[in-house]
């Protein structure tokens, strides 16, 4: 089985790489981004049976950072 | 004074930050992140700068699970002297030893320069060297200094005179122009710039001397 979790920064928290390719895609000359926001996917190849509760767990101590980052899991 | 400096792979400031000590007075041994118990009767651990695993996944975020730094995290919790400069504040952060996060720099690139810092807190033992407001120049060098906590807790650290040092003009986009941060019994510190890199006079600045002499002297006379 498979895991696939996404890291955002938290709303509030400033991107500012988000928003520099905001910028370049203003500049590329697309029209009406209004906001970019930057985040990473981890893909987990998991012995089956984990549970959502051991990704989570995973989350929490290592993959996110939960003071600035959201996270969110996905099983595929 | 018995001093220990934590080694990880890619920390390229630990023997800077030895000598500091050293040249001040300590006795230090390096330990490796390994390793799963520090040396008996340390007085006081350095967490240096460098590049810890590479910064993957986020600067700090591997080293701060290594063996080694679960016994910094309750040698600290204990009320030991912590010091994490550049990414050992990174990875001070990381293990929730002092509050808040490091964001990439606000201009999103790589800044190594020296800085102005001003000295917010001089009552401490790792400031008492210098006087309140003073104005040293230390360097910085960093991609993710970008400090950010919630409005709750810059009030608080800012309540409690937790916020050690700010920068002069913030470089990096810092919350508050906050260069280092205290736990709540200040004996904690992270700060981003390096005051091992300004100790002596080759370094063509010697305004870091302070810092250590102060810190060793501190821990000699209690």
């Amino acid at each position: 089985m498979k895991a696939r979790v996404h890291v955002m920064l938290k709303n509030g928290v400033l991107d500012p790489q988000g928003a520099a390719v905001r910028r370049a895609l203003g500049t590329l000359g697309f029209e009406g981004v209004e906001k970019v926001r930057q985040g990473k996917i981890i893909e987990l190849d998991l012995a089956d049976g984990t549970t959502e509760d051991t990704v989570k767990d995973m989350c929490e101590k290592l993959l996110a950072n939960t003071v600035i980052e959201s996270y969110s899991i996905e099983l595929v | 004074m018995k001093a220990a400096v934590i080694v990880f792979p890619g920390s390229n400031c630990d023997r800077d930050l030895e000598v500091a000590l050293r040249d001040s007075g300590a006795d230090v041994t390096r330990v490796w992140h390994k390793d799963s118990e520090l040396p008996s009767g340390l007085d006081f651990i350095g967490v240096p700068g460098g590049f810890s695993f590479g910064d993957y996944l986020r600067c700090g975020a591997i080293a701060a699970q290594s063996p080694i730094c679960k016994a910094v995290v309750e040698f600290g919790q204990k009320g030991g002297y912590v010091f994490g400069v550049c990414n050992g504040f990174q990875i001070l952060t990381e293990t929730g030893l002092l509050p808040g996060a490091l964001l990439r720099n606000a201009g999103l690139k790589y800044i190594c320069r020296t800085v102005p810092l001003v000295v917010q807190n001089a009552e401490t033992a790792y400031t008492r060297g210098y006087e309140q407001g003073q104005v040293i120049n230390i360097p910085i060098a960093h991609h993710d200094g970008n400090y950010t906590a919630d409005p709750d807790t810059l009030a608080k650290l800012k309540d409690e005179g937790r916020v050690a040092f700010t920068y002069g003009e913030n470089p990096n986009g810092s919350a508050d122009d906050i260069a280092g941060v205290l736990s709540a019994n200040k004996r904690v510190l992270g700060m981003m710039p390096h005051p091992e890199r300004a100790f002596e006079d080759a370094h063509g600045n010697s305004d870091g001397q302070a810092f250590f002499r102060s810190l060793v002297e501190e821990m000699v006379s209690a």
